[in-house]
């Protein structure tokens, strides 16, 4: 953790400007928040795209399922689509829960570590 | 309250409209003068280009959100979902899902790293680690045709608009009103800027939303909030029941079933390509603020659809099927109809003022979108090499704010009455294919270089149109812009099931057949490292 960066290793022009950048880049530290954040969302962003899609090819094809009345005049249909909306709701909810406990205070501190007097123009 | 609305309209029937216009145009007028003082006292802070592209990146992340809402629930949405519920039941709600679902690929993929690596376009962050000037030229093609294509949908939608509120009925007349729009827009953008424009789309999503609300809980009560009930009432008005399940527009054959896939494919990935959308996420200072956007944009978007649900079967149950179809506007006055019928005069008035200020506020967010493009990507970055000055790239943007601003004038008079509900499909198709595989790839892809951008971008870019030209669209149908001409071979009128997947795949191929430059490694650390820490982003303006 403290070898990614030491302010006075490099001296003043010693060090090419992206070299710091590498550093985090390769730390431990940096690998495992890259890690638990594609973690989280890649597979949340196969599950809506899935459900998204499964919703929609039921649309097209399952004409005669979605049309089956659950109370009244509200069938499968209005159902899956005010699904979408609720799965929508809690995906956004549980990210916004996960980045707060898992990414945002990790990301500061390891973004800390980068010497933008040097590594940014 | 309906026994009068009626009579009202019958007694109107003959000129065609509904409602006073007078009092439509005078609660107008009071949104365009609140709006102007808004937008007078945002602009006295704006001095650079921060200020003038990013509002000084000084809105939080709620009034953010409720800017996008603005941006996104454009008059397509409004009166276009509430419309296509009425006219054709459940197959209008599918449009609002997709619209919908689509914010999660902007909240977990796209809004908060996009915001850590930008500046002010969405080249900025395209042309990160890659050459900058063929891939910003790329990007801002990109932008400008997405752009163009919704522009001239939102004015020439104005255009059906302005016969039914204002009962201007004379083709020039409603030329007229189309330059006025345009011409307000212009003065938006060119005092507010970012900023202006910004609180001209929370002052519009507000009313809007808030309009909406009303109606739905009216409509709601006349059914005791009973939704089966009013889905009842609805299908027995318009002696339908199919109206209930889906494929009434879409179901005739196989191929219209692939045609809506297609079109539900390029609405949940094209989302996040909009560049008048990713543009807003630079107006906030902290990727975090971005994310909050992204959760109130959700929960206001989400809302407001849930609205247009009711709305649409309101329309169908009270103000009838025949009623919408024969008013001018046809689809689209369905919601304005429907507030008659409910309010009377004074609520007409009150929807209509919030139809043309969306209008106005779309139209305007996309205009600074597309002028901040041409002038930060292709003048400052490409002409000027990005030696110029900032002074004068914000004159450049001013200008080309002045151009597009009577180019879509132009256009829209031009377009008014045709067909161009295709050009929203289109906006999105481009902006799926041409814009989000390279977003998506240059955020997660480390090996993916400037052929692979370059393929993708000019690859979605020309096949979507290609496709567009050659779909029953422009020919070959009854319906078609050039129904004469018959060179219709691709059948499907949304290209975005072939478009998107060959996008992707060409960046894919570009990339693998090609290396990349000797820094390539090191600048995908720098943005790997940026996208994700937040270290080195733009910080807020101070005032």
């Amino acid at each position: 953790m403290s070898t990614t960066h030491d302010p006075d290793r490099s001296g003043k022009n010693s060090l090419p400007e992206q070299t710091t950048w590498q550093e985090v880049q390769d730390s431990a530290d940096f690998q495992a928040l890259r890690r638990s954040f594609r973690r989280f969302v890649f597979p949340m962003t196969v599950a809506f795209l899935v459900w998204y899609s499964a919703y929609v090819l039921l649309a097209a094809y399952a004409t005669d399922f979605f049309k089956i009345e659950v109370f009244g005049n509200v069938n499968v249909g209005i159902l899956f689509g005010l699904g979408q909306f609720l799965s929508t709701a809690l995906i956004t909810i549980a990210y916004v829960r996960w980045t707060g406990r898992n990414l945002d205070d990790q990301a500061a501190e390891i973004g800390s570590r980068v010497r933008l007097d040097e590594a940014h123009r | 309250m309906s026994g009068v609305g009626t009579a009202v309209v019958a007694a109107a029937a003959p000129t065609e409209a509904v409602g006073n216009p007078v009092v439509n145009i005078t609660i107008f007028l009071l949104f365009v003068a609140v709006t102007l003082v808004v937008v007078v006292r945002a602009s006295r802070n704006n001095k650079t280009a921060a200020d003038y592209y990013a509002a000084g990146r000084s809105f939080t992340g709620p009034q953010n959100g409720t800017a996008i809402a603005g941006d996104y629930l454009s008059a397509a949405s409004f009166l276009g979902i509430a419309g296509a519920i009425a006219v054709n039941g459940y197959d209008g709600f599918l449009y609002s899902i997709g619209f919908l679902v689509a914010w999660l690929v902007a909240l977990l993929l796209v809004a908060e790293l996009l915001r850590n690596t930008g500046k002010f376009t969405m080249a900025d962050v395209l042309s990160f680690r890659l050459r900058q000037g063929p891939v910003r030229v790329a990007a801002a093609t990109s932008t400008l045709a997405v752009s163009f294509f919704y522009l001239l949908a939102q004015m020439a939608g104005a255009g059906g608009l302005v016969a039914l509120l204002l009962n201007v009925q004379s083709r020039a007349g409603q030329s007229l009103v189309i330059a006025v729009v345009g011409a307000l827009m212009i003065v938006y953008v060119l005092v507010g800027g970012m900023k202006g424009t910004t609180w001209v789309q929370i002052i519009k999503a507000t009313l809007l939303i808030a309009g909406a609300g009303v109606m739905t809980v009216w409509v709601l009560a006349k059914v005791g909030f009973n939704l089966s009930r009013l889905l009842g009432t609805a299908v027995e008005t318009a002696g339908n029941p199919d109206l209930l399940g889906p494929m009434v527009q879409y179901g005739a054959s196989d191929l219209t079933k692939l045609n809506f896939i297609s079109l539900a494919l390029a609405l949940v990935l094209g989302t996040a390509g909009l560049p008048h959308v990713l543009m807003r996420f630079y107006t906030v200072p902290t990727a975090k603020e971005a994310r909050r956007s992204v959760q109130w944009a959700i929960s206001l978007i989400g809302l407001f659809y849930l609205f247009t649900l009711v709305l649409g079967f309101g329309a169908m149950a009270y103000v009838g099927q025949e009623r919408i179809l024969a008013a001018p506007g046809g689809v689209n006055s369905a919601a304005p109809l429907l507030a008659f019928e409910l309010g009377g005069v004074l609520l007409l008035g009150i929807i209509a003022a919030v139809a043309f200020a969306t209008i106005l506020a779309v139209v305007a967010g996309l205009t600074i979108t597309a002028a901040a493009s041409f002038a930060h990507d292709i003048y400052a970055s490409v002409i000027k090499k990005g030696e110029g000055n900032p002074d004068a790239e914000v004159k450049v943007a001013r200008r080309t704010v002045v151009v597009i601003g009577v180019v879509s004038i132009l256009g829209g008079i031009v377009a008014n009455g045709q067909n161009i509900a295709f050009l929203v499909a289109l906006a999105f198709a481009v902006a799926a294919s041409a814009n989000l595989p390279t977003i998506l790839y240059s955020l997660f892809w480390a090996r993916f270089n400037t052929r692979g951008a370059l393929f993708s971008m000019w690859g979605g870019l020309i096949s979507c149109i290609v496709l567009i030209a050659l779909s029953p669209t422009v020919s070959g149908a009854e319906t078609s812009m050039i129904p004469t001409a018959d060179f219709d071979v691709f059948p499907l009128a949304n290209p975005g099931i072939v478009s998107i997947p060959l996008a992707f795949f060409l960046g894919w191929i570009g990339t693998v057949t090609s290396r990349g430059s000797a820094n390539h490694y090191s600048k995908q650390a720098e943005m790997e490292v940026r996208s994700l820490t937040g270290a080195g982003a733009e910080k807020a303006t101070s005032h």
